[in-house]
């Protein structure tokens, strides 16, 4: 086993994702079979290549900025209509102090 | 069953209104859709007001555009404003989006009718549509069997006929599974070919917006309509668009070029291996010059895609926090206790495990072993497409190792899902123009009848030499 209960628990709270126990067995699991696959990688040479972030094109340096003009936003009603809770114009949430 | 060219027709010669064909559409959708649960949902109003449109415009002889009439259903990945859109997720089954999709705001403009919303994979996970909320799409070739995925729904519906052209989405191969699935066409343009803007982000880097249809014709079409660059989306790329469909005609294929990879083709069994030889054959009856070539780097693909899509998925979909949109689960007293609830309870199984994966990928200590690696293969993978581009002007290759499996036969075993993507993501790390064209059906045993899809793979732009080569194996 590569990874253990206790990474799986980490992982997920850094991923803000509630797992329920069984979910973690699961987890554990099914990420160890995947991260079994990934070793492959370690056998490859690698020596010199620059990692490739993104596909890239030949283009000007200013390509991807759009003209400078002013947009009108999204409006306050508009914005808040997917809301789960909203009240005066804003999106509530529960208490910010405890954690 | 229709064709944009068939539509275009009948609407010129007054066969029948726009009005007419949605409304049929739109019927004929409702009608087919419990044996395939193909649509999410379907939007008579939107699709008879545009139809509509497209009449208004012809009574009073202006352009109604490339696509007018002509009955288009959407991946609920892709933004439809005021038209629910789900990303097949619990999370956001109740989102209604403020605004359209480029894509979608270029079909409508080009007289394009959008009659529906199409089931997938949550959040475009998935090789078979069986990660969907709302239950599995069903393949209309075969019931018990799967569509692919993660578009499934669109290649159905293109494959059943309730739909003319469909849209959809590929990050590995997305559109051209499916596609091989459903015996339909489907194309992953260019990287950047196709604004994103609107489509809900999986992994950014290798996200694209495609076009399925049931003949070459129609899906150059339907990239010529939504191509270019976009102010909205920065990785939109620049470079012109060239008449896409126009570009098929009174041009033959004798003379070109074409790479058949030994690495693909060793792992290639039973129908797949004698469906693409006799791909192979036709090619060089038509005139064109096939020789094996070889891409060393393929082995290593699936391994760095599964790092970086996942990598980039649990960054993406960091924004479910249930604060602007979205499920939120009921009972949180915190804000943090709010977030990881409604994350536990909001994603499902699939979308879960890539988001965990990727951020154990991501996190301190394994970056570099994982993420930094991943990347620096994906550069060697890219190179061996340049260097093959270097002597031939297409590549060949099988879509999937299989046909359609049954439902339910892979869906619990995700190494061997995420194994299934070995031909199309290649392509998709490349960045390159890539499609999947109905070949002969497989022949042997249970698979008898089931579609197998040829792979075509252009260098980057070459949608225009990867179309006539697609056209041309269509008609021989």
């Amino acid at each position: 086993m590569r990874l253990t209960e206790k990474d799986v628990r980490y992982v997920a709270a850094l991923a803000n994702l509630d797992l329920t126990d069984e979910e973690v067995g699961r987890m554990l699991h099914d990420l160890d079979g995947i991260l079994g696959q990934m070793e492959v990688l370690a056998g490859i040479d690698t020596e010199g290549v620059s990692p490739m972030a993104q596909v890239l094109f030949g283009a000007d340096d200013y390509s991807t900025l759009r003209a400078d003009v002013e947009r009108t936003p999204l409006d306050n009603e508009l914005a808040l209509q997917n809301a789960p809770v909203s009240g005066n114009g804003c999106f509530k949430v529960p208490r910010v102090i405890e954690r | 069953m229709h064709t944009i060219a068939s539509i275009r027709e009948g609407l010129r010669a007054k066969e029948f209104t726009a009005v007419e064909v949605a409304r049929e559409a739109l019927e004929f959708a409702e009608r087919e859709n419990p044996k395939t649960n193909a649509y999410l949902l379907l939007c008579p109003e939107r699709a008879l007001a545009a139809a509509a449109e497209v009449d208004r415009k012809l009574a009073a002889g202006e352009d109604a555009g490339a696509l007018a009439g002509v009955p288009i259903a959407v991946k609920d990945v892709i933004l439809t404003k005021g038209v629910r859109t789900t990303c097949a997720s619990k999370m956001l089954e109740n989102y209604i989006p403020p605004y359209d999709a480029t894509a979608v705001e270029r079909i409508e403009a080009a007289g394009g009718v959008v009659i529906g919303k199409t089931n997938c994979d949550e959040f475009a996970m998935g090789s078979s549509n069986e990660n969907s909320y709302f239950g599995p799409v069903r393949n209309p070739v075969a019931l018990d069997r799967v569509p692919g995925g993660s578009s499934g729904g669109s290649a159905a519906v293109v494959a059943q006929g309730t739909a003319v052209v469909s849209l959809g989405s590929d990050t590995g191969g997305s559109i051209r599974q499916p596609a091989s699935f459903c015996g339909v066409v489907g194309v992953t343009p260019t990287y950047g070919r196709v604004s994103r803007y609107g489509l809900v982000a999986f992994a950014s880097s290798l996200d694209h917006i495609g076009p399925f249809a049931r003949n070459v014709r129609d899906a150059a079409t339907v990239l010529g309509v939504m191509a270019g660059r976009d102010p909205m989306d920065s990785t939109s790329a620049a470079a012109p668009v060239p008449d896409y469909a126009a570009g098929l005609d009174g041009n033959d294929v004798r003379g070109m070029k074409i790479g058949l990879p030994v690495e693909y083709m060793k792992h290639a069994t039973g129908d797949t291996a004698d469906r693409i030889h006799e791909a192979v054959a036709k090619l060089r009856d038509i005139g064109c010059e096939v020789r094996d070539i070889s891409l060393p780097s393929t082995d290593y693909a699936i391994a760095a895609y599964y790092i970086i899509c996942t990598a980039e998925a649990s960054s993406n979909l960091a924004r479910y926090d249930s604060v602007r949109y979205g499920f939120r689960s009921a009972d949180s007293t915190t804000l943090s206790g709010m977030y990881r609830n409604t994350r536990g309870e909001g994603f499902g199984d699939e979308v879960k495990r890539r988001i965990m994966l990727g951020t154990y990928v991501l996190s301190h200590g394994y970056y570099d072993a994982y993420y930094l690696k991943a990347q620096k293969v994906r550069a060697l993978i890219a190179r061996d497409f340049t260097n093959a581009f270097q002597s031939v002007d297409a590549v060949v290759a099988p879509v999937s190792p299989f046909p359609a499996f049954r439902i339910g036969e892979k869906v619990n075993d995700p190494v061997s899902m995420y194994l299934s993507d070995i031909y199309t993501i290649t392509g998709s790390l490349a960045g390159i123009p890539c499609m999947s064209v109905p070949c002969r059906t497989a022949s042997t045993n249970d698979a008898a009848g089931l579609p197998v899809g040829l792979q075509i793979l252009c260098n980057h732009f070459e949608e225009q030499k990867m179309f006539r080569l697609a056209h041309a194996f269509e008609n021989s």
